[in-house]
């Protein structure tokens, strides 16, 4: 294991950011540290990197003991969601800085900086300032600095978070690609369940200070340990007292053993996709289905319909569950 | 005549190109100034302003001393008195200024970076030098540093007397300049420094200093401005002894006293001189590390 977390817990005056996490990060992996804002993620990410300390527990960087070691010290690449730019270097300085002041010759230097810029497509662009730079090509050149000094492991704090829905996507898909080629075991924290499930070989949940769950996303998705993990993942509604994917629900204009009545009370189109809003004893249900499916079936506003899970739908025991619409 | 200076000015903006004096000038798509209605009247108000209070009393001041023609400069300069009037000036300026970007910065950094009780008074403190009369200036010094020292300093009337009410009254401006920027400083910039291995040192030198440059310069600028301007404080402080501790103000009085305007004038020229000399100076200073990276 590349990074081990043991025991660790932080506070920021009464506030517990982080409670007892214990986790342990595979080598040469993507993994994703997933939760909602405020949830304790970015602290980790930030006492991984010595940025802040834990009040208890210990860090372990590949077998070293990095608890009480200065960031300086511990061979961390490190990305900030706002950049972090050295605004009066230029770009080829910027991602020269961290062997600069490792006094490595200069032809190695200038050798290294070509080979990154030319890693994150930013060549053409070496002598300009950053603030000619646009956002997405800031966050590449804070990579390519941040991999300069070829770190034991790459940290990336909401990296895309400041940056428009398109090149978020963009980038997302060239990280991803980044990562197969350059293999150094890198933890990036995000809120975005999308980006973790796209990216991510694995996925650490954090929510209010605990590790919910780690697995694979297909283990998440298909397995989740809980409520939260399940209506983090993707949408959710409440069928019958259970959380199910709206997707999963399966519907009928005639009664069916064991099915949950109810009433159609709204159908909105988003393009393929038509969701239903099905008035049952329990509550409200959101239904998912094709236009394809919703025409073949015949059913509209008003329609009389029976809901049931669809054979090997997940779902999971929703005691206090609200209906989530987490925006996928 | 705020409109005259205004459309003066707008005329001037434009280049003068050939195709401009054509008819067909409206069609232009690029604009000749980014000019409105109101900026057009904030021009305007701006440059009446500032030629009724500066630009005029002081084409007023060099036209009278270019009266005299070069004679009346080399005159006044080739007076020993007053050229070492001036070189004390100065001198004394620049070491003052020299000196103030240390402490101005150190202060700064101390104002902003670290939490310690009083922290706030001191705060408004900073700019007391800036708001006494600098006669009264004057008088808080020698009653540390007169011939009743409690510490045992003595140095009224000495040319460190110079020293010490430049000072003292251009203390608030690196600060004041500093500060600002210090506080808008990223607290990231410097972690990811850190993270890429740079010791406090290293960060301090090759992050944080960058970034307060021209800060540092406009303060500068000002202190040194400001210090060889300084009259009221040195007329208690100094003794205006010549030779010894004659600044170039006071020299510029007892040239007026003695009814000899032209000199003044040339003198008070020389001084502009100086002053525009090192604004120059510092700017260029500033946009070539600016440019360095």
């Amino acid at each position: 294991m590349s990074i081990d977390i043991t025991g660790v817990t932080k506070r920021f005056g009464d506030f517990v950011a982080l409670d007892d996490v214990n986790v342990s990060i595979p080598t040469g992996q993507l993994t994703a540290l997933l939760g909602p804002s405020g949830g304790g993620k970015s602290t980790l990410l930030r006492i991984i990197a010595g940025l802040d300390s834990a009040d208890t527990g210990s860090i372990r960087i590949e077998g070293t003991d990095a608890t009480s070691l200065p960031p300086q010290k511990r061979n961390v690449g490190f990305v900030f969601q706002h950049y972090a730019v050295f605004k009066h270097m230029s770009v080829a300085k910027n991602v020269a800085f961290g062997l600069e002041i490792r006094k490595r010759p200069k032809h190695e230097v200038t050798q290294r900086v070509e080979e990154l810029l030319g890693l994150v497509h930013l060549s053409q662009f070496a002598h300009r300032m950053p603030n000619q730079l646009s956002g997405g090509q800031r966050q590449r050149m804070a990579l390519a600095r941040a991999l300069a000094v070829e770190p034991t492991v790459l940290l990336l704090d909401e990296p895309f978070g400041a940056l428009d829905a398109k090149v978020r996507k963009e980038l997302r898909d060239w990280l991803r690609r980044l990562h197969d080629e350059v293999h150094v075991t890198t933890v990036f924290v995000t809120h975005d369940q999308e980006e973790a499930l796209e990216v991510a070989d694995e996925i650490v949940v954090i929510n209010e200070g605990r590790v919910e769950q780690i697995g694979s996303p297909e283990q998440l998705y298909d397995e989740p340990a809980n409520d939260f993990v399940m209506s983090f993942l993707g949408e959710v509604t409440t069928l019958d007292g259970r959380i199910v994917r709206p997707h999963d629900i399966e519907v009928e204009l005639a009664p069916v053993p064991g099915a949950v009545e109810g009433t159609v009370t709204r159908v909105l189109r988003v393009g393929f996709e038509v969701k239903l809003t099905v008035a049952t004893a329990g509550g409200d249900v959101t239904v998912a289905m094709t236009r394809t499916h919703l025409r073949g079936l015949g059913a509209d506003e008003g329609s009389r319909v029976w809901l049931y899970a669809a054979k090997g739908a997940v779902t999971v025991a929703g005691t206090a569950v609200k209906e989530t619409a987490v925006a996928g | 005549m705020s409109s005259a200076l205004s459309g003066a000015t707008i005329d001037t903006t434009g280049p003068a190109s050939p195709k401009g004096r054509r008819p067909g000038r409206a069609k232009r798509t690029t604009p000749r100034n980014t000019l409105t209605g109101g900026a057009g009247l904030g021009l305007g108000i701006t440059m009446l302003w500032f030629s009724l209070l500066v630009l005029l009393p002081l084409s007023a001041i060099v036209a009278r001393a270019a009266a005299g023609g070069w004679d009346s400069y080399v005159n006044v300069l080739q007076n020993e008195q007053t050229w070492a009037a001036v070189v004390l000036t100065v001198r004394s300026a620049a070491i003052v200024t020299v000196l103030n970007i240390v402490t101005g910065t150190i202060i700064a950094w101390v104002l902003v970076r670290d939490r310690f009780p009083g922290k706030a008074i001191l705060n408004v403190i900073i700019d007391v030098p800036f708001a006494l009369p600098t006669i009264v200036a004057g008088l808080v010094l020698l009653a540390l540093y007169g011939p009743n020292s409690p510490i045992g300093l003595d140095w009224a009337f000495t040319p460190n007397s110079v020293l010490l009410a430049f000072a003292f009254v251009t203390l608030p401006f690196i600060v004041r300049t500093v500060q600002p920027v210090l506080e808008e400083l990223d607290a990231d910039v410097e972690e990811a420094a850190a993270s890429l291995g740079a010791s406090r040192f290293t960060i301090f030198r090759r992050i944080i200093l960058p970034s307060l440059f021209p800060a540092i310069i406009a303060g500068a600028t000002l202190s040194f401005a400001r210090a060889i301007s300084e009259f009221g404080s040195l007329v208690l402080l100094s003794g205006s002894r010549p030779f010894e501790t004659e600044v170039a103000s006071v020299r510029i009085l007892s040239f007026i006293e003695n009814g000899s305007y032209a000199s003044a004038a040339a003198l008070a020229s020389v001084l502009l001189a100086v002053a525009l000399a090192v604004i120059v100076v510092l700017d260029l200073v500033q946009r070539r590390v600016a440019r360095r990276g």
